[in-house]
């Protein structure tokens, strides 16, 4: 029992961030209908952005991670402006391969400019983990579900209460009735991509810490976020915070008592087994097959 | 490509090795002719039917892996390992063109990288059959009616025959009413199934062949480089055959090949002034590249500019 509660523990702060990677591809695929595979990519900015402040210039906490998702966001940004905006239109397929493309760009860039070795991320806080009754939690890996928590409660507060978001919710819902009632549907569409790569740099620098930040940390990274996003329903975001708490701590009780060389299996399974039997999502009423 | 053409590339790689004085060409024609088997099977499922596979390499792994375990452990001799491999192969491209059917573009590519990953998974963790990380050494070389088939002309010539049967397999598939309806499947689904083209059925045909022809060029690569290890299912081949087909031509049966002759004597040419991330790098920026401005690959564009220069 102890050992199940300190595996939910565990499970819930790897969730946090898998919330956090798994809206922002939610959202770029649900609104922008483009397949994102670099959205791993952006994962790996942010924890190498976090490693690059935090160890040279010794910058506070916040600001590393403030500095992540500014990069993660401005680099996204550039992205959908010279990449995607001019092939609005296309088929889903086209977009798809130009950023399978951006994909291996971007992972191998980072390969040439970091190296291949895995670098360790100072962080400021105590290693002495922190004991609640059964459950011992690192002060680091508490600091990262809150944060992740705020962050995810920061989106849901844009999308649901500001006048941005519900442009972005009018024309997830119907593009062209959007478009007609005044909305600028290349300023949503570069704003979501830039808010979506944001919040995979802030899951990187916050995770980047707990483990090791190395250059193909993106490809599991973009596997967890599209089987957060088929868990939660396209667009859908209290979707895809359950989703990603759900992976989280689903890896973390198949490490724990099945085999923990599977562990990164079950993001793969959910996928296989979420589409094959519940193609629309856990949480979604309308079929999204085609 | 015209009859003659056709001949004279024949004519080419068959007398291959007499103008390749040196081995390292040889060896990069062979790697180029058994990419050109996974570039033709990828190109079947997403050239034909318009679906594409993220999850090839976890075929072409399935062959490997099988031809050079039963040849290992079980010692058996190289051309029923083969049948092995390629059936294996075949079989996993039916489970998968079974078990997502009903998926189309994003969702099936989802289904299919995640199956690859599954499977490497479970290459690196099932250490008593796969041994792991550390791979299988020693997988013997072939051998035709006693004669070794080690050395490379030889081999070559091997990988010349499987290369020729699996372009004759996609010609007479594609150009057959089989093809038709692939092609009727990729334009327009719904209209295609109103004059009773059998979907389900056309699809898991067309993943089944694919599959087992990757399968093919993993057993020609296990008892090639002679060694196989989990890294057969790495993404990078994958992403290797999809610019292949891409580039070359999606959909036209001489694409894939151009795409791979290309693509592995290019890598191999810039070897000597790049490292091998830069080549990577390049693969991303060329893909988007190709995108933009060659959308539809080699072989159309040089067909549409030939077709302009007649008239």
């Amino acid at each position: 029992m102890e050992q199940l509660l300190q595996h939910l523990v565990n499970g819930l702060v790897l969730g946090g961030t898998y919330a956090l990677l798994g809206i922002g591809l939610t959202l770029i695929f649900g609104l922008m209908n483009v397949v994102n595979f670099a959205h791993g990519e952006f994962y790996t900015l942010g924890a190498y952005v976090a490693f690059a402040a935090l160890a040279w210039a010794g910058v506070h906490f916040f600001v590393a991670l403030l500095m992540a998702i500014a990069v993660g966001a401005s680099l996204g940004w550039l992205c959908e402006v010279t990449l995607l905006r001019p092939l609005r239109g296309e088929s889903i397929d086209t977009t798809m391969l130009v950023m399978i493309g951006v994909w291996i760009a971007m992972q191998n860039g980072e390969l040439l400019v970091w190296g291949g070795v895995a670098k360790s991320i100072p962080h400021p806080f105590p290693t002495a983990p922190l004991v609640l009754g059964p459950v011992a939690i690192a002060p680091l890996r508490l600091f990262v579900l809150v944060l992740a928590a705020a962050l995810i409660a920061a989106s849901w507060l844009l999308i649901q209460k500001t006048k941005l978001g519900r442009a972005m919710r009018a024309t997830f819902q119907d593009r062209d009735t959007a478009a007609l009632m005044g909305v600028s549907i290349g300023r949503i569409h570069a704003v979501t991509f830039a808010f979506g790569s944001g919040l995979a740099a802030a899951a990187g620098a916050l995770l980047g810490p707990v483990f090791l930040a190395y250059p193909s940390m993106g490809d599991l990274a973009s596997v967890k976020a599209f089987s957060v996003v088929i868990l939660g329903g396209l667009g859908n975001l209290p979707g895809a915070t359950i989703g990603g708490l759900l992976l989280g701590v689903v890896e973390e009780l198949g490490a724990g008592y099945i085999s923990s060389g599977y562990r990164d299996a079950a993001g793969f399974v959910i996928i296989i087994v979420v589409l094959l039997l519940r193609p629309s999502g856990l949480f979604a009423r309308q079929e999204r097959i085609a | 490509m015209t009859r003659a053409g056709g001949w004279l590339v024949a004519a080419a790689a068959l007398t291959l090795p007499l103008w390749l004085s040196s081995a390292y060409h040889l060896h990069v024609a062979i790697m180029a002719g058994i990419f050109g088997v996974l570039a033709l099977s990828l190109n079947l499922l997403l050239g034909f039917t318009g679906q594409l596979s993220l999850g090839h390499a976890a075929f072409f792994g399935i062959g490997a892996y099988t031809s050079a375990l039963l040849t290992l452990k079980a010692e058996w001799s190289f051309w029923p390992a083969l049948a092995a491999g390629v059936a294996l192969a075949g079989a996993a491209g039916w489970l998968i063109g079974r078990l997502s059917l009903k998926l189309r573009g994003a969702y099936f590519v989802l289904v299919t990288i995640s199956f690859a990953g599954v499977i490497s998974l479970v290459s690196v963790n099932w250490i008593e059959l796969t041994n792991g990380p550390l791979g299988l050494p020693g997988v013997p070389a072939p051998e035709l009616f006693g004669w070794s088939l080690r050395s490379k002309t030889a081999y070559y010539y091997l990988v010349l025959a499987a290369l020729a049967l699996s372009y004759m397999v996609c010609a007479r598939l594609v150009r057959s009413r089989i093809g038709r309806a692939f092609v009727a499947l990729r334009e327009n689904e719904p209209l295609a199934e109103s004059i009773g083209v059998n979907v389900t059925h056309y699809l898991v045909l067309a993943a089944v062949v694919s599959a087992a022809m990757a399968g093919l060029g993993g057993c020609l690569y296990a008892h090639y480089t002679r060694f196989v290890s989990p890294e057969v299912f790495l993404f990078t081949y994958t992403v290797t055959m999809v610019v292949m087909v891409v580039a070359g031509g999606k959909g036209t049966l001489a694409g894939p090949l151009v795409g791979a002759v290309l693509f592995t004597a290019l890598p191999e040419a810039l070897r000597a002034a790049t490292s091998w991330q830069w080549q990577m790098l390049a693969y991303g920026l060329l893909l988007v590249l190709l995108v933009f401005f060659l959308p539809r690959g080699i072989v159309p564009a040089a067909q549409a500019l030939r077709g302009r220069g007649a008239s």
